[in-house]
């Protein structure tokens, strides 16, 4: 699938794209397809969120996995600061990313 | 140390009000993202992995106990409890939000702190000798002139947008602490046979993914001139430097590409005709500088011997520190790289209490290192226990300063938009290997130093065991290199051959122990038994 | 054309036709009796030296604000005394208005018209300077602290 991501104005939060909003979350993600450029193109524009792009991700029963390590540390927050990210008390999300 | 005038402060008071402007107008949509990015980061604020990065200057790397302090509070405040140590001397946060940025600007420039020029295609902060104006070994203390350079690069109109960014260096001792000679412009403070002060300029050093060392570009330059030379060299640079290619536009390409001969000749050109026109300031204002930077009042007849009967103290005092100039007095050296910890990092509580040690132990004063540690530069012996006990219980009086343990590591992966692989992960493990005190005393000096990508900011190629993390279709990578030096044998590391995952890449370091260790004659450090001995023993027993 | 929007001297507007510096320069300076000329990011401005009291009119591109040579160009003509016109053109930004101003640019005239409250603040921003440059007129800080 592909999913939408970038960060919010204010918060530099990073946020995923869930069809009809935006998410901390990265499972929350929607499939945007190819209609990526248009949401990006709208949501840019009213200052929703910036600096955004797509990338592949993989859904599952779990949930949804980005393809690259990259966004999957992204998406959990940095690896050797678990109490930080959005899974403290998950000794294994490291092994997500990895 | 130097102290803000009625300008200095209005010139940060300034840079507050512009900012907060700018972030004005990105909020409002007046600017665009693309529009933005190169101001935000003319102020040192970054888009990171997870959230905006805040990179504050420590000019020279000095600072007092309140600016100390108040980084402490900030973390709090405004992030997330901590603050990362930067291999640039500065201090960067890693949750930072966008609206709440001026203000935090605001504070700063309470206690003579900004954010102006940590980033960006413009001149830097300034970076110096963690031990200047301590040192036993120094000519002078580098600072003064450190502090001409950064008013002097502070808003200059022609060189804010240069092709890319621009990092000064001065120093002023034969050792050089400081990798001077891997910076844009590198700046030696010398003695000549007269007697004189003078400034000997190198040009086009740096790391990155095409490391040089620069050459020397003029043997003098007097003190009356320095500014006017530096101009010379900027606009140079500004006039030839690339920009069809950033990855080609820092001034070591260039100097590369012209030769360092043509380089100097246009810079001496250019320099003649700048004599002309009246830019330099008086030296009644380096006089004015200098005399901020007097020594603090050291007590004459302090008594020089320490009391090393605690172990733990002794092997500190012996990793730690470092002789002072003053007799009764020494350096000290806090560590930031505790076993397994975040190389750089300290939390708010760490920071304050730094601050405290600095107040009442070192004359109100604190360097940060280009190895990501802290310094209190004038400790009196008699003081010095009571340092490190209060040091130890914090958590921070780790002994390990240039062994194996005193890793330097850029965040990283975790961290970093830009970079390709993690570095932190690997700093940890590898402490830990190598964690004992038998351990690290018998590999003695080692300099470990880590990249997560290929724009070096772990410094891989200067490091005795150098590592770059690269991206090996979506998988971590690591590249071992050997026999890079920032001292003043500064040399390149030079690699091993095929990478290796993170685990294999510390068993490599092992195994290049190992090495060394039989191998080792006299007091050969690792570097000096690598250079004797080649590369060949170290790769056949790590791929053999 | 794209219209001055700030300009900051008194005398008459100039409108004269801008050449290239190539063609200013060419033919030992014969080829053209322009008294304007435009210069592009890559060119060397010291080539107008030598006929630098024909000209009337310089304009500097930036094609991207970003691309800061147009300042060396600028401040190096005017040390070398040129005193007519110097027009920042192309994708000037409110800001950077302050330090055009401080490298000897006396015009301005941006591709997309900017909000003339934010670049009235810009051209006032900062009340005092660190450096010389000589060519703004302006006293550096260092001559404040050190009256002569």
């Amino acid at each position: 699938m592909k999913i939408l991501t970038g960060n919010d104005l204010k918060s530099g939060a990073v946020i995923w794209w869930t069809g009809v909003g935006w998410s901390l979350d990265v499972n929350d993600s929607a499939d945007v397809a190819d209609g990526g450029a248009a949401i990006i193109a709208r949501e840019e524009g009213v200052q929703n969120v910036f600096a955004a792009y797509v990338v592949d991700g993989v859904k599952d029963e779990t949930g949804v996995r980005p393809g690259h390590i990259k966004e999957r540390i992204r998406a959990l927050g940095p690896t050797v600061r678990l109490d930080l990210t959005l899974k403290p008390s998950d000794p294994q999300a490291v092994n997500w990313v990895i | 140390m130097y102290k803000y005038d009625e300008y200095d402060q209005q010139m940060v008071d300034t840079r507050v009000a512009e900012f907060r402007d700018q972030v004005r107008r990105r909020i409002s949509g007046e600017l665009t993202e693309d529009q933005f990015k190169p101001l935000r980061l003319q102020n040192g604020l970054y888009l990171q992995l997870h959230a905006y990065m805040l990179r504050v200057a420590v000019p020279y790397g000095t600072l007092n106990s309140v600016q100390m302090r108040l980084l402490g509070d900030i973390a709090d405040k405004y992030d997330r409890g901590y603050g990362h140590f930067t291999t640039r001397q500065n201090i960067q946060y890693n949750w930072i939000k966008l609206d709440e940025t001026p203000d935090i600007l605001a504070e700063l420039a309470t206690v003579e702190m900004h954010a102006i020029q940590t980033s960006g295609n413009c001149i830097r902060n300034i970076s110096s000798d963690q031990f200047a104006g301590a040192a036993a070994d120094e000519v002078i203390d580098p600072r003064p002139y450190a502090e001409m350079l950064r008013q002097w690069s502070s808003f200059h109109p022609e060189f804010l947008v240069l092709p890319r960014k621009f990092k000064i260096c001065v120093i002023a001792s034969e050792k050089d602490r400081a990798a001077m000679r891997l910076h844009d412009i590198g700046i030696k403070m010398i003695r000549n046979d007269a007697g004189e002060i003078g400034a000997q300029f190198y040009a086009g050093g740096g790391m990155g993914r095409t490391p040089m060392i620069a050459p020397m570009i003029r043997d003098f330059v007097p003190l009356d001139q320095l500014i006017t030379f530096a101009e010379a060299c900027l606009r140079v640079y500004n006039r030839y430097g690339r920009r069809d290619n950033k990855y080609k536009a820092r001034i070591k390409i260039l100097v590369h590409e012209l030769g360092r001969d043509e380089y100097v000749r246009q810079v001496e050109e250019e320099f003649a005709h700048l004599l002309t026109q009246p830019i330099e300031p008086p030296m009644a204002e380096l006089e004015r500088i200098m005399a901020h930077f007097a020594n603090p009042a050291f007590e004459t007849g302090a008594a020089d011997d320490l009391d090393l009967s605690d172990p733990d103290f002794r092997l500190w005092v012996e990793r730690n520190t470092t002789a002072h100039k003053q007799a009764g007095y020494i350096i000290a050296t806090i560590s930031l790289k505790p076993v397994g910890g975040i190389p750089g990092d300290a939390t708010a509580d760490q920071i304050r209490l730094m601050a405290d040690l600095g107040r009442d132990y070192s004359f109100d004063e604190l360097r940060v290192t280009h190895s990501q540690n802290i310094v209190l530069p004038h400790v009196k012996k008699a003081d010095l226990y009571t340092v490190w006990k209060a040091l130890d219980e914090a958590g921070i009086g780790t002994a390990n300063i240039d062994t194996v343990g005193d890793i330097i590591a850029c965040p990283g992966l975790d961290y970093c938009s830009l970079a390709n692989a993690r570095s932190i992960p690997l700093a940890q493990k590898i402490s830990q290997r190598f964690g004992s005190a038998e351990k690290q005393a018998e590999i003695g000096e080692l300099k470990l130093k880590i990249s997560g990508c290929i724009n070096a900011c772990g410094h891989h190629h200067a490091g005795h065991i150098g590592i770059l993390g690269v991206d090996k279709k979506g998988v971590e990578n690591y590249q071992l290199s050997f026999g890079g030096s920032e001292g003043a044998d500064t040399s390149l590391a030079k690699i091993t051959g095929p990478g290796f995952d993170e685990d294999g890449v510390v068993d490599a370091v092992e195994k290049a122990t190992q090495v060394y260790l039989a191998n080792k004659q006299g007091e050969e450090r690792f570097l000096d038994t690598y250079r004797r001995i080649g590369m060949d023993p170290f790769k056949e027993a790590i791929y053999g | 054309m794209v219209e001055v929007q700030f300009r900051f001297r008194d005398d008459e507007a100039v409108n004269d036709a801008a050449v290239t510096v190539d063609a200013f320069v060419a033919e030992d300076f014969a080829q053209t009796n322009a008294t304007a000329v435009r210069i592009e990011p890559g060119d060397d401005a010291r080539a107008l030296l030598p006929q630098l009291d024909r000209l009337a009119l310089i304009e500097v591109n930036f094609p991207a604000w970003t691309d800061g040579r147009g300042y060396s160009s600028a401040r190096l003509l005017r040390e070398a005394g040129y005193t007519g016109e110097m027009r920042a053109v192309g994708d000037v930004v409110i800001d950077m208005l302050g330090h055009l101003q401080r490298c000897g640019f006396d015009a301005f005239a941006p591709d997309k018209a900017l909000n003339p409250d934010d670049a009235k603040n810009a051209f006032a921003r900062w009340d005092n300077v660190y450096q010389a440059t000589v060519v703004d007129g302006r006293q550096a800080i260092w001559a404040k602290r050190h009256p002569a």
